[in-house]
């Protein structure tokens, strides 16, 4: 059910990072390893009430309780079967109220890449902040383009108790 | 020696903090009339252990002041003083003070020096105008570091002053010195120092007069100064008893080839004029327990036989000296300030445990303990509730199993899970802590304010033992305050309105704590006056927080005071008042899951109950099913589970549907739409109705089914996901799924907003 996150063959260069590269439908997208707690398979989640749609649910994760998101709702993109070898990516966020960790729901992982600062272009100005907030920047790779993601931006506003005005939203008056 | 000293602060400053809590609960309940010996015995040790301590990290603040405190309280146990009630008053705020020094300290804070000199003043006053001081001497008086021990405590500064002031005004006691047999210089610095340290530092009033003496053989065990401890401090803090004489016998010292210099090859012999008790001998001798044979007797002055006593109880069989002179006396004074600082010092440590060991904390100090890290704990814990759940599991699974390995297998897993349930009550015991703990606060405060407020108030305190989760224990501490507080603010009537209503002039305010159920109840009665409903109606209406023509119950009426900025007194101290208070105590004790009762009758107290759950960690919980999702209702909110007829049920216009249940009319709220899932039953009379209880008010939850009941373990939801309203949290069930436990009072507020919506 889980997998552990092994290196590529690209040697790390100082000044560089690494990056899990998954999939959703035909984009792939990077987030920083070192914030994936781990990769598992798909199991069903238990609702929370309230919840803005793209947060699925809680899982159980050794014995804390997850909250899971559904990227590909997250991003606007079609919703798809969850099949035997739909992914969970665990993340760690930094927010005002410390280290949370929640789950992203993928169609599947790719390789581990090591990105290179030099080769990083800005994201394209889509006319919107809030459309480009959450990515760092876009990498070729192979012959592939990743859309580097700040997971910390990306999550951030999503969850309860991590943004103040739906928190409020969600508490009694 | 350069030890990094700092890695023992933190267990000094732990040590010492609760080494003062046993200080003030000693000194409270010491009768002024007739003081308990071990009390005030008590009280020194700690005094003596903390000085030790301080001395030994530097602090010279507080090893100062805890000198003179210690110098006072040596008065007292001698019986040479008094104990007053002003000296009591005194030493309790001794007690504050060095708290709040050491606070200061262990922040690294400057500390408040006036407070503390002019203390230090004050008890020094005391023991300088003590009854029978005669002249007294420059000694006590403001100059403490005079006053300073040799051996005892010392930094820099005294070290370099005491031996060479001892060594000046020895001129009477060189003659003395000499006395020894054989190895003359060596010995007469020996003398010198003795008797030197005797006129500086002895307390005045021990004239020239010949008060029989005590006779000490004194052998050191090889390791003594190994063990950090010199001959040359006890014998100086045997000199502030008296006058010393000593003699030293080299019979055991080796050529000097094979001296080994960190042994101790003396043996001496010492002749101490004073009228001390034998405990005053023995405590010089304390630090060196287990190194050393001592024998101590007593001759009198007129020259009776020696009165033999018992060998002290510093006896250790063991190794014989080999030979050698040991390195003692003239490199002593340069040497003897520095070594034997850190050597007596490095004792301190033990001297502390030895005190604290002593003086019992609230609850079983006969138990041996080990202090633990709360996280370990809580790792503990967690680990001991995913076994649990792999436990449940585990059973779940055997149930289903077939075959010739099932039936041993599955009464294997009963085995498992009845050591589980075990293992987990004792594990949650872990954390248990007795109630005492927070009660030990309340007889200071109480006498403190009762003095304040003019009242005669005897406060009462039983079930101290009784245990409760550390958390809990930890938060019901401010709401317990703030009821005693009014107890005696509030409650208790001054002494003539007592005796005019015929009751006595001492008011009683007792506090309990005893197991009740799965809870624990903690109860603060007073037989005070008790509440005045028609005020407390009157001051509500005028408030307009009740309308004027309403009738409450009696109930009802002691509810309102929980209101916020509720208050009838008359006037508000700064004890109470405010009427801030008793809407945070309700919420506080909500907080940790209890509840509050409230009993009063005019003119006669009040009783004030808490009842708490025993942990916040589990709760007992009744499992439904709504549309296949698994949610836990907590059975202390569970009244009444029933099934409904249709026509049972009525429709309001508009707001809802109610049923009648023992006479009153209940909204219905339907789970499914709360929580948004697609329920196995739309019609009420298919489904369940689960009459329960949040905040006050009942309702009646509709559900699809009813499943098991189990004890569930909590877990946050707002660790990594956040608050939701109507969810107390979630639990793990047995096949690992989650199932989310329900908050009544939260789901009550948001079912009605939808209605209202």
């Amino acid at each position: 059910m889980t997998t552990n996150v092994s290196t590529t063959q690209d040697v790390a260069v100082p000044g560089s990072q690494q990056v899990l590269t998954f999939v959703l439908g035909s984009e792939t997208y990077g987030v920083d390893i070192l914030r994936v707690q781990e990769i598992r398979g798909w199991s069903t989640v238990t609702k929370i009430p309230h919840a803005p749609p793209q947060v699925l649910g809680v899982l159980n994760l050794r014995g804390s309780i997850v909250p899971i998101v559904d990227m590909r709702m997250q991003f606007n993109l079609e919703r798809a079967e969850y099949t035997a070898i739909t992914v969970i990516i665990v993340l760690s966020v930094q927010s005002r109220a410390g280290r949370r960790d929640f789950g992203v729901v993928v169609d599947g992982v790719s390789d581990v890449v090591t990105v290179n600062e030099a080769q990083v272009k800005p994201a394209p100005d889509l006319g919107s902040r809030a459309a480009t907030e959450h990515i760092r920047g876009l990498m070729p790779v192979a012959d592939r383009m990743v859309v580097l993601l700040d997971i910390d931006r990306l999550i951030g506003g999503q969850l309860p108790g991590m943004n103040e005005e739906s928190a409020h939203a969600a508490v009694a008056a | 020696m350069d030890l990094d000293l700092a890695q023992f602060h933190d267990t000094f400053f732990e040590e010492s903090f609760e080494a003062l809590d046993s200080m003030e609960a000693a000194l409270l309940k010491l009768d002024v009339g007739a003081p308990n010996p071990e009390g005030v015995n008590t009280v020194f040790r700690v005094a003596h252990s903390i000085k030790g301590g301080a001395g030994m990290f530097g602090f010279k603040d507080v090893a100062s002041f805890t000198h003179t405190l210690e110098t006072l309280l040596d008065e007292l146990r001698s019986g040479r003083m008094q104990v007053t009630t002003h000296i009591s008053d005194q030493l309790l705020i001794s007690v504050d003070v060095l708290r709040s020094m050491m606070s200061s300290v262990q922040r690294k804070e400057p500390v408040d020096m006036q407070k503390v000199a002019d203390l230090q003043f004050d008890l020094e006053q005391i023991v300088a105008n003590k009854p029978g001081a005669g002249a007294p001497s420059g000694a006590p008086a403001g100059s403490s570091s005079a006053a300073v021990a040799p051996g005892a405590v010392v930094d820099a500064n005294s070290a370099g002053v005491a031996p060479g002031a001892a060594v000046e005004a020895s001129s009477t006691s060189a003659a003395s010195g000499g006395a020894p047999a054989g190895g003359g210089p060596l010995v007469a610095g020996l003398g010198d120092f003795a008797g030197g340290g005797a006129a500086a530092a002895s307390a005045p009033g021990k004239g020239a007069v010949s008060v029989g003496h005590w006779a000490i053989e004194f052998r050191a065990l090889p390791e003594l100064l190994l063990r950090g401890n010199d001959p040359l401090a006890i014998f100086c803090s045997l000199a502030e008893l008296g006058t010393v004489q000593a003699a030293a016998n080299l019979d055991a010292v080796p050529r000097l080839r094979q001296i080994d210099a960190e042994r101790c090859y003396l043996t001496w012999t010492l002749r101490l004029e004073s009228s001390c008790s034998r405990e005053q001998v023995d405590a010089a001798f304390e630090w060196a327990a287990g190194d050393c044979e001592v024998s101590v007797e007593r001759v009198e002055a007129s020259g009776a036989p020696p009165v033999s006593v018992a060998t002290s109880p510093v006896t250790t069989p063991t190794p014989e000296p080999a030979a050698v002179a040991a390195p003692m006396p003239t490199p002593a004074p340069a040497a003897a300030a520095p070594t034997a600082a850190p050597a007596a010092l490095a004792h301190g440590p033990e001297a502390p445990k030895a005190a604290g060991g002593e003086a019992p904390k609230g609850g079983g100090s006969e138990h041996s303990s080990i202090r633990v890290s709360i996280e370990k704990i809580d790792e503990l814990i967690n680990t001991v509730g995913e076994l649990v759940i792999t436990q449940a599991m585990l059973s779940e699974l055997g149930r289903k199993l077939e075959g010739p390995v099932a039936e041993p297998f599955r009464s294997g897993l009963n085995q498992l899970e009845r050591n589980m349930r075990e293992l987990q009550e004792s594990v949650m015991r872990v954390r248990m802590l007795p109630i005492s703990f927070t009660f030990s606060r309340f007889p200071r405060m109480v006498r403190d304010l009762a003095q304040r407020l003019g009242k005669q108030i005897e406060l009462k305190m039983t079930g101290e033992h009784t245990e409760l989760d550390k958390t809990v224990l930890e938060k019901i501490g401010d709401p317990l305050v703030h009821l005693v507080r009014n107890s005696v603010d509030h409650g208790i009537e001054p002494a003539e309105k007592r005796i005019a209503a015929g009751k006595s002039a001492v008011g009683v305010v007792h506090l309990d704590a005893c197991h009740r159920g799965g809870n624990i109840a903690v109860e603060i009665r007073d037989d005070g006056g008790g509440l005045d409903k028609s005020r407390i109606l009157a001051k509500a209406k005028s408030r307009g927080l009740v309308g004027a023509n309403d009738v409450l119950s009696d109930e009802q009426i002691h509810e309102l005071i929980f209101l916020p900025g509720f208050s009838t007194a008359e006037k508000t101290t700064d004890v109470s008042g405010r009427g801030v208070g008793m809407d945070v105590v309700r919420r506080n004790v909500k907080e940790l899951g209890g509840k509050i009762e409230i009993h009063s009758e005019l003119g006669k107290g009040s009783r004030f109950i808490i009842t708490l759950p025993l942990t916040l960690a589990i709760v007992d919980g009744q499992s439904v099913s709504v549309g296949g999702e698994t949610y836990i209702v907590p059975l202390t909110s569970i009244i009444e589970s029933l099934q409904l007829q249709s026509q049972m049920v009525n429709k309001l216009s508009g707001r809802g549907e109610v049923f009648s249940f023992r006479g009153d009319y209940l909204p219905i709220v339907r789970l499914y739409e709360v929580f948004g899932v697609t329920p196995k039953a739309r019609a009420l009379h298919e489904g369940l109705i689960v009459v329960a209880e949040g905040d006050g008010r009942r309702v009646g939850l509709f559900v699809d089914e009813l499943l098991g009941q189990q004890q569930v373990v909590i877990k946050s939801m707002e660790a990594n996901y956040g608050p939701i309203d109507g969810v107390a949290g979630a639990t793990i069930l047995g096949d690992g799924s989650v199932a989310l436990i329900l908050d009544l009072a939260g789901l009550i507020r948001v079912a009605s907003r939808r209605v209202a919506a």
